[in-house]
């Protein structure tokens, strides 16, 4: 998180808007928003995302906070997810039991955003803890509203950075279904169960963008400008799958860096 | 009926050694004021309820209050861990904590998710032997939590998840303005203070504004509480900080950044509680040791009135 703002990646011509990782990060996951209607936003990276495609690719987007706002129009880039700014102006301020029981498990939620310290292969997400449940090597939060979100949202989003510790073989302990052991068992329990969910499509990483193949499984469908392929195997705990031909996901533009330095995160917090 | 009291004699009425305690309030409408007289009157034993434990349970546990932890969310929104807590787990991790002070003694944990914390305050308020949702399946929850249990729906080959009721001992809740009988007036993020409040044996309703019947009576659509089942009143401005009253101030983002320091050490917590809680009489000083500037950079910005709307006279 230590990156120095602004970078050019290598390669890039000077004359072009140089930009940082985690900028990178956050316009690819604002992107992949485009064309939905109901976004659950959650806390963190989600929040800036989201947000950031509100104002760009999705402006339609109806922005569901957990803590009960629907169709937010935040005025400033809120530090936690039941901030005030989400309710002033919002089309409607809900009790949490309305917004986990008609509006998510009833299957109004087009897009679940989640963050992760841990994801597998096939979606599956840690936020839990690290280690042993009862010694754990670290407590995290746990899981919040991203249990539901995973089963009922129509879809799953994830943002989350690459690292041998965050992208595992197996997750210490699943806080939040994916595509389970693969596609294939994941639909028939969906199925069977009466989801209404189809669980994650799309994870955003500071090196690429992935979608899940057949099987449920990740592929690399685009790398980052100025990330290598072995930054990404260097950063994930299995041989990762890849699209032929791989495409090279496209820099931030001025708009989008504009907005994002300007409006949504002026003092840096998401993306320093 | 006036059921107005001070939050020193409403807090050693209602709150007992030992009690299930749910301060309620997503982010929004947190009372700080009645957290902070529990630990100032030394309770003990306390099994504290809340979706979010946020910082006043952080505060609450390293006070030694607590015994247990029924939660969905550990952390501090947007910073980071909550410390106190953290450290009180690690304590529970196999040593041998016999005669430890109760600030380092185990710390119990019972988890849930947020749809499974609400689920069960709902049931507890109205007395339903479970609530079932459809989160959990495929999960690794009920492993870590016996208590959430898979059942059968009886009309086909569904299967949901169970969560056991949860009735508070006692539940507090922060709003806007109440009357002196207890009817309750919220706006904004209402959280899940409605089903604690019905779920609870007893509750504290902490306002900013005391208000006359007639201006409840006049937005009925408003009451979120019904004086019925409140037991005390107390009228308590700037109750919330730093978490924070809609309309009335913002979130003190700068403290919820600021504990994470004050709480990474044992010793600074301490010292945080002996000025702030211990060496405060109550909240009236606190406020003003906050300071005039502090509370008037929280103001909000600008107005933003409701529009009003008309019931009608049906005579």
């Amino acid at each position: 998180m230590s990156e120095p703002r602004p970078a050019v990646p290598d390669g890039q011509a000077s004359s072009r808007p140089a930009f940082t990782k985690s900028e990178m990060m956050i316009v690819a996951a604002a992107r992949e928003l485009a064309g939905q209607r109901v976004c659950f936003v959650g806390v963190g990276l989600p929040n800036i995302a989201v947000n950031l495609a509100r104002l760009t690719v999705a402006t339609e987007l109806e922005l569901v906070y957990e803590s009960g706002a629907f169709g937010a129009k935040p005025a400033r880039l809120p530090l936690s997810i039941g901030d005030p700014t989400i309710v002033t102006g919002a089309t409607a301020a809900v009790s949490m039991f309305e917004l986990f029981s008609f509006y998510l498990q009833g299957g109004l939620v087009d897009v679940g955003f989640l963050g992760a310290a841990q994801i597998d292969r096939f979606g599956n997400i840690n936020s839990t803890v690290i280690g042993d449940y009862e010694h754990p090597k670290t407590r995290l939060p746990g899981s919040g509203g991203a249990c539901e979100i995973a089963i009922n949202a129509r879809q799953v989003f994830v943002i989350m950075r690459q690292s041998k510790r965050s992208f595992v073989d197996t997750i210490d302990f699943r806080t939040s279904p994916g595509n389970l052991g693969g596609a294939e068992a994941a639909a028939r329990i969906r199925r069977e169960q009466g989801w209404l969910g189809s669980g994650p499509s799309v994870v955003v990483t500071d090196l690429g963008i992935y979608h899940f193949d057949e099987t449920g499984e990740m592929r690399l469908d685009s790398i980052h400008p100025g990330a290598t392929l072995e930054q990404v195997r260097e950063t994930i705990g299995w041989e990762p799958k890849q699209a032929d031909p791989l495409r090279t996901t496209s820099e931030p533009t001025a708009e989008e860096l504009r907005l994002i330095r300007e409006e949504l995160d002026p003092e840096g917090a998401y993306t320093k | 009926m006036d059921k107005v009291a001070s939050m020193r004699d409403a807090v050693a009425a209602l709150v007992h050694d030992g009690d299930v305690v749910a301060i309620e309030g997503f982010t929004h409408l947190i009372c700080f004021a009645a957290g902070h007289e529990i630990i100032r009157q030394r309770k003990r034993d306390l099994t504290l309820a809340r979706l979010t434990p946020d910082l006043i349970y952080d505060q609450m546990v390293a006070a030694g209050t607590a015994r247990k932890l029924v939660f969905s969310w550990l952390g501090n929104p947007g910073v980071g861990g909550l410390h106190a807590i953290r450290r009180r787990i690690e304590a529970s991790a196999g040593e041998a904590t016999a005669g430890r002070a109760p600030d380092q003694a185990p710390l119990e944990l019972e988890e849930y998710s947020h749809f499974g914390m609400v689920g069960r305050y709902t049931a507890g308020a109205s007395n339903l032997p479970f609530y079932p949702l459809r989160s959990y399946f495929e999960t690794d929850l009920p492993k870590a939590n016996p208590l959430i249990r898979p059942i059968r729906s009886p009309y086909g080959d569904e299967t949901v998840y169970a969560v056991p009721p949860l009735k508070p001992d006692v539940t507090v809740v922060h709003a806007q303005r109440a009357d002196a009988a207890g009817d309750t007036q919220m706006w904004g993020l209402l959280g899940c203070q409605k089903e604690a409040a019905f779920a609870a044996e007893r509750v504290i309703v902490v306002v900013e504004e005391l208000v006359s019947e007639d201006v409840i009576r006049a937005d009925p659509n408003r009451t979120v509480i019904p004086g019925l089942i409140v037991d005390a009143v107390v009228v308590e401005p700037w109750g919330a900080h730093p978490s924070y009253v809609q309309g009335s101030y913002d979130r003190d983002n700068h403290f919820y950044r600021d504990w994470d320091a004050i709480s990474r050490e044992a010793a600074g917590t301490q010292a945080w509680l002996d000025e702030w809680v211990y060496g405060t009489s109550g909240r009236a000083e606190y406020v003003e040791k906050l300071g005039a500037d502090r509370l008037q950079s929280l103001k909000p910005s600008g107005r933003a009135p409701s529009g009003s709307v008309d019931y009608g006279v049906y005579e």
